[in-house]
């Protein structure tokens, strides 16, 4: 180990980020560390950004280890570890001159051009003697664990947990590379060239510890999934993925569908049978299912559809992040009829709003989206237990008269919704207008009338069940941040930075339909700023409809990367002085 | 002869939308008649259809029903059947929308095995849109669209579903109401997917293919026959000239609700499974 000449001090708030080429097990590194360093007592975030291949190319995932809870992404890099040549290159703008660059020879060739902190370790060749390349990932992990000041048997725990199927010769080889890891590191704090403070709480390690994928896929299964399909696509393949693990668990059907049209479709019919159904998708696949959501529309069947967003148009950045796709999900589907759109900005709403999802789709009769993106499925962080007390699966089926009409009008638009096979009725779903018996009905002058009028009476009955926006900060405000969906921990990160007691921060995690009484906050502000990840407000645009106003200032985002903290902060400081 | 009555299935007196002597009013009897004789209820079968003049056999005839989208019906059945498999799931529509906008689904359906008898209303041509043509029009064919004559190679939907290794596949003239219905009982209580493409004439748009055409162009294959045997069905499958009806391959295997991860050791309908948040509550206690 050689290093050039430095003593850093960090405290409480610690980025670390790993970079390397597809296929060098990068993701391993950040489940386990992320595990360990949770079961330590820190809080921890994680975040990666990737490219579009299988081997190669450069990917980097972002770790921030925490005396306090972490939930954004952030710029900042304490230590490095490059894994390949690429990795200081492309990192540069985010490395300052006490970011700590710990790696081989070749990978840290340069560092000395950005940082005065230098580790030089030879990790392949220690890993080889130790059985083999593949331990070297083990090595880096040891090293930050005590540089974190991790305790070292908390590490072998975990080691023999994840490699005990392996062997006991696997298992002791990975404890023999953590211990070097842990010699390395002790050396490097000897003579307090490097020392890190951070507070462990024993709360966190009853905490969760999730990425936004399992807390979608957990929520569907809390709210009586029991059947989804989906066609691969990054970023929402990871539920189906899961889905398909809980299969027999949860009484789940799972299939891997043959495009999304039939996905889609199948879901309806899933719904028509009594099931509730689910299907997950991007952008392009969801393009597909556009004539499939009127259908629900038109059947007033339930389906519950996870949207997960990546840049567009067309295929664009299959792997990278936007929230573009707002508009689609508005007025995808010809014909009028009425949706709800739920964007969670937290892992916990991932969870609950997806629960509730099946349960409005239920009780509506109505399509409900679950709009993410690609930077809330893959991040994770620690968060309190979920309440399930607060949660029910709520069933909408009526067990059939001789006499049932699925299309009865009804004063509140919904009709009791039967299922074939219970009870003596028929049950019928037509796509064409229909009449109440579901008959097709060209009856112009009254039953097509009626059945539209059915529709957006539905529209209206909607807000009742608004879930509310939610306000950071004080109820009296001058400035008011606004935002949706996956951006949430970003802002109020960023919020709480500016320290600036005069702003607050208005979240929604309901996109569709809006809070009725939305403008009261607006009208509030001196002035109101809306951050989007996407090029052209498309929030902030369905705001205006809805409320006519304008808003004031637009922070937008659309290179394919998520906000990072400070570039928030700076933004905001502009605006706030303005 | 049929001394069952059939009027469960009947919708009474209502406004067909059918051309008088269109092929869809002799499958609707013959249809009805083979789900009296299996004593299936109307409250027990699901119809799922397309769109297109076939596909409205669901509003003319009395059972559940879904009547989806053109070309869309296949993933609706699939559904149905694997929610609840106690369902029997009959998919019906015509050759425009099962060849043409659903192929994709068709080739899926197939391959899964899912548990569902598709009929097929072939008449070689679009009625509903005014005679179009459709995958399986023959060449030289001419329409208003087509006006040089159909010059595209026609859809073989039996050598299809055979190269697929379909569970069961067979050729009907809906002219014939005995033996359609014969070959309609075998597909319905077939378990399996079961593929029933049938002959019928569009007394409107089809002046080439009419009924007589059908009569004189079509014969059973053979008492003999081995619907067995996967390479013979093919190559009777490939005849033109004059078309061979009946089954031409049945080839038992396990259907995709049986192969299904849920179905394997439970056979209770998923949607008649309760969910427990106890099992959630301790799901979730392996994130910690």
């Amino acid at each position: 180990m050689k290093t050039s000449s430095f003593s850093v001090n960090k405290k409480d708030d610690i980025s670390i980020v790993l970079a390397g080429a597809a296929g060098q097990g990068i993701e391993t590194f950040e489940n386990l560390l992320i595990s360990i360093m949770k079961t330590t007592g820190y809080n921890v975030f994680s975040t990666k950004e990737y490219m579009s291949r299988v081997r190669g190319g450069i990917n980097s995932t972002e770790i921030r280890v925490s005396s306090k809870r972490v939930a954004a992404y952030i710029d900042r890099i304490d230590i490095l570890i490059p894994l390949t040549k690429d990795a200081i290159l492309h990192l540069r703008k985010r490395i300052t001159t006490d970011t700590i660059i710990v790696g081989e020879q070749e990978n840290i060739e340069g560092a000395l051009e950005c940082t005065d902190c230098e580790v030089e370790v030879p990790f392949t060749d220690i890993a080889v003697k130790l059985g083999g390349k593949i331990y070297a990932n083990i090595v880096v992990i040891g090293l930050i664990a005590c540089l974190l000041n991790v305790e070292e048997g908390l590490v072998e725990d975990f080691l023999k947990q994840r490699f005990s199927s392996k062997g006991e010769k696997i298992v002791s080889n990975n404890i023999a590379a953590a211990k070097k890891g842990f010699e390395l590191a002790k050396e490097l704090k000897a003579d307090q060239r490097i020392v890190i403070g951070l507070q462990k709480n024993p709360h966190v390690r009853d905490e969760l510890l999730m990425d936004g994928t399992e807390a979608v896929a957990m929520g569907a299964i809390a709210g009586g999934c029991n059947f989804i399909v989906g066609y691969p696509m990054a970023p929402a393949t990871g539920v189906l993925r899961f889905l398909a693990g809980e299969a027999v668990e949860f009484d789940i059907v799972v299939e891997q569908i043959e495009d999304e049209i039939s996905g889609i479709n199948a879901t309806i019919g899933a719904w028509y049978a009594g099931g509730r159904g689910m299907v997950t998708t991007s952008g392009g696949g969801f393009a597909l299912m556009s004539e499939g959501l009127s259908l629900a529309g038109v059947t007033e069947t339930p389906v519950v559809i996870h949207l997960s967003q990546r840049p567009g148009p067309a295929t664009g950045l299959p792997t990278r992040t936007e929230q573009g796709d707002l508009e689609l999900a508005l007025y995808a589907g010809h014909g009028f009829f009425p949706r709800i759109i739920l964007a969670p900005g937290k892992i916990d709403d991932a969870f609950y709003l997806t629960q509730d999802a099946f349960n409005l789709a239920d009780k509506y009769q109505v399509p409900v989206f679950i709009l993410t993106d690609n930077y809330l499925v893959n991040f994770y962080y620690n968060f309190p237990p979920l309440d399930l007390t607060r949660i029910k699966i709520e069933h909408h089926i009526v067990k059939t008269e001789k006499d049932y009409r699925r299309y009865e009008l009804t004063e509140s638009g919904i009709s009791p919704r039967g299922i074939p096979g219970f009870g003596e009725g028929l049950v019928a779903a037509d796509s064409h207008e229909h009449d109440e018996e579901g008959h097709i009905s060209e009856d112009l002058h009254y039953m097509r009338i009626k059945m539209v009028e059915k529709r957006l009476t539905k529209l209206k009955l909607l807000e009742n069940d608004v879930i509310l926006p939610e306000l950071i900060g004080s109820e009296t405000y001058k400035i008011l941040l606004i935002g949706w969906g996956s951006t949430f921990h970003l802002i109020k990160e960023a919020m709480e930075l500016l320290g600036e007691r005069d702003i607050s921060f208005l979240h929604f995690k309901q996109v569709y339909p809006l809070y009725p009484d939305l403008s009261k906050y607006l009208k509030k502000a001196e002035k109101t700023v809306i951050i989007e990840n996407n090029a052209t407000s498309q929030f902030g645009k369905l705001i205006k409809q809805h409320t006519g106003i304008e808003i004031d200032a637009k922070i937008l985002k659309y290179n394919g990367l998520p906000f990072s903290v400070e570039e928030l902060v700076e933004k905001l400081e502009k605006i706030v002085k303005l | 002869m049929n001394l069952l009555d059939n009027t469960a299935f009947d919708m009474g007196d209502i406004d067909y939308h059918w051309c008088p002597g269109c092929g869809n009013f002799l499958i609707m009897n013959i249809l009805k008649g083979v789900l009296t004789e299996l004593d299936l209820k109307p409250e027990e079968i699901v119809l799922v259809t397309g769109i297109g003049q076939a596909a409205k056999m669901a509003h003319f005839t009395k059972m559940n029903f879904f009547n989806g989208l053109h070309g869309r019906a296949l993933p609706v059945a699939m559904a149905i059947k694997a929610v609840n498999p106690e369902l029997t799931v009959i998919v019906e529509s015509g050759d425009g929308c099962t060849y043409g906008e659903g192929g994709n689904h068709l080739i899926h359906a197939i391959r899964r095995n899912i548990n569902v008898t598709n009929i097929v209303h072939n008449n070689m041509v679009f009625g509903l849109t005014k005679g179009q043509a459709s995958p399986t029009s023959q060449l030289g064919y001419v329409t208003k669209m087509q006006n040089l004559g159909v010059f595209v190679e026609p859809f073989n939907p039996l050598t299809f579903a055979i190269a697929l290794n379909a569970s069961f596949v067979a050729r009907a003239f809906c002219g014939d109401k005995e033996q359609t219905k014969e070959i309609l009982k075998k597909a319905i209580t077939h378990k399996g997917y079961t593929h029933v493409d049938i002959f019928q004439p569009c007394v409107t748009f089809n002046k080439l293919n009419t009924f007589k055409w059908f009569q004189e162009n079509t014969y059973y294959l053979e008492d003999t026959f081995d619907p067995s045997d996967r390479i013979e069905a093919f190559r009777r499958a490939t005849e033109k000239g004059k078309y061979p009806l009946g089954v031409f391959y049945i080839n038992p295997k396990p259907t995709f609700e049986e192969n299904l991860a849920v179905y394997r050791e439970n056979e209770v309908p998923v949607y008649k499974r309760k969910k427990d948040l106890e099992k959630v509550s301790q799901k979730l206690f392996s994130f910690i």
